[in-house]
């Protein structure tokens, strides 16, 4: 029954993705950016739906599971803070600019804006390269939440490939329009059967008194941060959330805003929808030791997963994995759109490989080229035996360190693009010389001072962007006047 | 009252960091107190961010053609 009711509710999500199919205008801006017509309700579900993944379900519970109630504010309530802040400051202009000039990816955005094609090249592949472990996590998700829930029957291979197939086949056919529409629903989906989950789980364990007091005896440490967290790490955490200012999923749930005043609602509801998410993922992950007392490294992934199909019955305990598998899938079909159009946009159109083919041939291109990436991700994911939390810290690292160029980009017109390109450059550099030190540790912090490596990137990344900036000739003032002339004073 | 709400904003980023209840297990409406901070934190920004939208907001970009 709990199979029946996960593979109807894949189903559901299909239907979803070929109706919205019908609203569809027939041009690429629409397949894209869905003509830039979303109002405030679809860009709130569909904002908040993509940026709450597995992480935030299945990596935020076994998190907790590891370290207590501290993950909510180490990420949860810092997210419900940082990114609104990123979308009020940087989104609504990125959006007019977008609007304004017709730009679809962030490599168009910033090839224009320090007119260098080699910069728009450099994103693009820093970008598509740090976007796979982020794929990673979700292909995870899906297999972990499939075999928990078949009780082994399913291997996780064959669950991470029945979530990326589902989620391929919707946002090919859907476009941006479709991916926004799937979105909206999966997001109310998870957001609803979550709280019911908690209230059904929580219920089953004698209430939630009850249960923090067995938690409060057998590990009192998980209802403090304790020595469980450094307050430097609390302090650099802060940073990743900045990573939401340069996905490039996010960039292109932008670009679909109808108008600057869409957003203002997701700004306000952003931190409540945060709230509704984390807290249960964060409870449940801790209450788990009532019922699994020994879940070992990776293995508290499944924490969440392992709690339904003990405590939910049957039909109930399928609904609710439906709405993990709404979280992971409304995430990851954002990041396959998102990678496919950079592909169609920033290499084969701009380096003017549509004028040898047609436009038949340029979407085919677009789609081998996504399910290539897939693929890599979906490999990794075979050999990842990783906190899904610790994988995303580190993709999320990255994003985060690019943000300064993106401050840059939209505020300071003395930057350059030899500013810009350095500052992605050291990025680069850092990302790999960090990830090389530290991927094998669990939890990694520079020199074990409890400093995140997002901080020391984004500080970098910084300095060297201003540094260059003022030591290189300044940018053509037909590039100022294209991103600043029609900016009035607020 | 702009200037006001983004000294609002670098006051909120302090009080993020908790440290008075790090070590404080007590539970506050059933739960442990520094998850019930954060959980009220984070409505105390969406009041925040609905002042912004309503006093600091770049009434330039509404001027972009729908």
């Amino acid at each position: 029954m709990t199979l029946f009711i996960i593979f109807s509710y894949l189903i559901l999500v299909l239907v979803i993705g070929a109706w919205s199919h019908r609203l569809f205008r027939g041009t690429g801006e629409d397949y894209f950016v869905a003509s830039r017509s979303i109002g405030p309700f679809l860009l709130l579900m569909s904002l908040f739906g993509t940026n709450m993944t597995a992480f935030s379900i299945l990596g935020a519970s076994g998190e907790a599971y590891n370290r207590g109630i501290g993950v909510f504010g180490l990420m949860g309530s810092a997210s419900a803070f940082v990114i609104p802040c990123v979308f009020f400051v940087v989104g609504t202009r990125v959006w007019a600019l977008g609007k304004r000039h017709g730009f679809l990816t962030q490599a168009q955005f910033f090839r224009q804006r320090w007119d260098s094609d080699g910069l728009g090249l450099l994103l693009f592949v820093v970008l598509v390269a740090l976007v796979v472990p982020y794929l990673l996590i979700g292909i995870m998700g899906g297999g972990i939440t499939l075999n928990q829930m078949t009780d082994g029957w399913m291997p996780e291979w064959v669950g991470g490939l029945v979530i990326g197939g589902v989620v391929l086949l919707y946002v090919c056919y859907g476009g941006l329009r479709g991916t926004a529409w799937a979105n909206a629903f999966q997001t109310l989906v998870f957001m609803t059967l979550g709280a019911v989950a908690f209230y059904v789980i929580v219920g089953k364990m004698g209430g939630l008194a009850g249960a923090m007091d067995r938690v409060a005896q057998i590990h009192p440490e998980l209802l403090v941060r304790g020595e469980g967290i450094h307050p430097i790490n609390w302090l650099t955490y802060t940073c990743i959330p900045l990573s939401a200012g340069m996905f490039p999923h996010i960039f292109m749930h932008w670009m679909t805003a109808k108008s600057a005043r869409s957003f203002r609602w997701p700004l306000i509801l952003y931190p409540i929808c945060v709230a509704v998410v984390w807290v249960p993922s964060v409870v449940l992950g801790v209450l788990g030791h009532v019922s699994f007392s020994d879940l070992q490294g990776p293995a508290a992934n499944s924490v969440m997963v392992r709690l339904i199909d003990l405590h939910a019955p049957g039909i109930l305990a399928g609904l609710l994995a439906a709405g993990v598998l709404a979280a992971v899938m409304s995430s990851l079909d954002s990041q396959v759109l998102a990678i496919g159009t950079m592909f169609t946009q920033d290499i084969v159109r701009h380096y003017g490989f549509h004028d040898q083919m047609s436009e038949k041939q340029q979407v085919f291109y677009g789609r081998v080229f996504v399910i290539g990436i897939l693929v890599i991700a979906y490999v990794l994911s075979l050999v990842s035996n990783r906190s899904i939390f610790g994988l995303a810290v580190w993709s999320f690292s990255g994003f985060a360190a690019l943000f300064p160029v993106m401050v840059a980009a939209v505020f300071w017109k003395r930057s350059t693009k030899a500013g810009a390109t350095a500052a992605v450059v050291s990025v680069a550099v850092f990302w790999i010389y960090f990830f090389v030190q530290g991927w094998q540790t669990p939890g990694y912090t520079v020199g074990g001072t409890g400093v995140l490596p997002a901080a020391v990137m984004v500080v970098v990344s910084s300095l060297v962007l201003v540094v260059v900036s003022f030591v290189t000739r300044p940018p053509k003032q037909d590039v100022i006047d294209m991103f600043f002339s029609d900016r009035h004073k607020t | 009252m702009r200037w006001v709400l983004y000294l609002a904003m670098v006051v909120l980023y302090v009080l993020h960091n908790d440290l008075w209840y790090w070590d404080d297990a007590q539970l506050v409406l059933g739960l442990p107190v520094g998850l019930t901070y954060h959980i009220f934190f984070c409505v105390v920004v969406a009041g925040l961010m609905g002042l912004l939208v309503r006093y600091a907001w770049p009434r330039d970009l509404d001027g972009e053609a729908e």
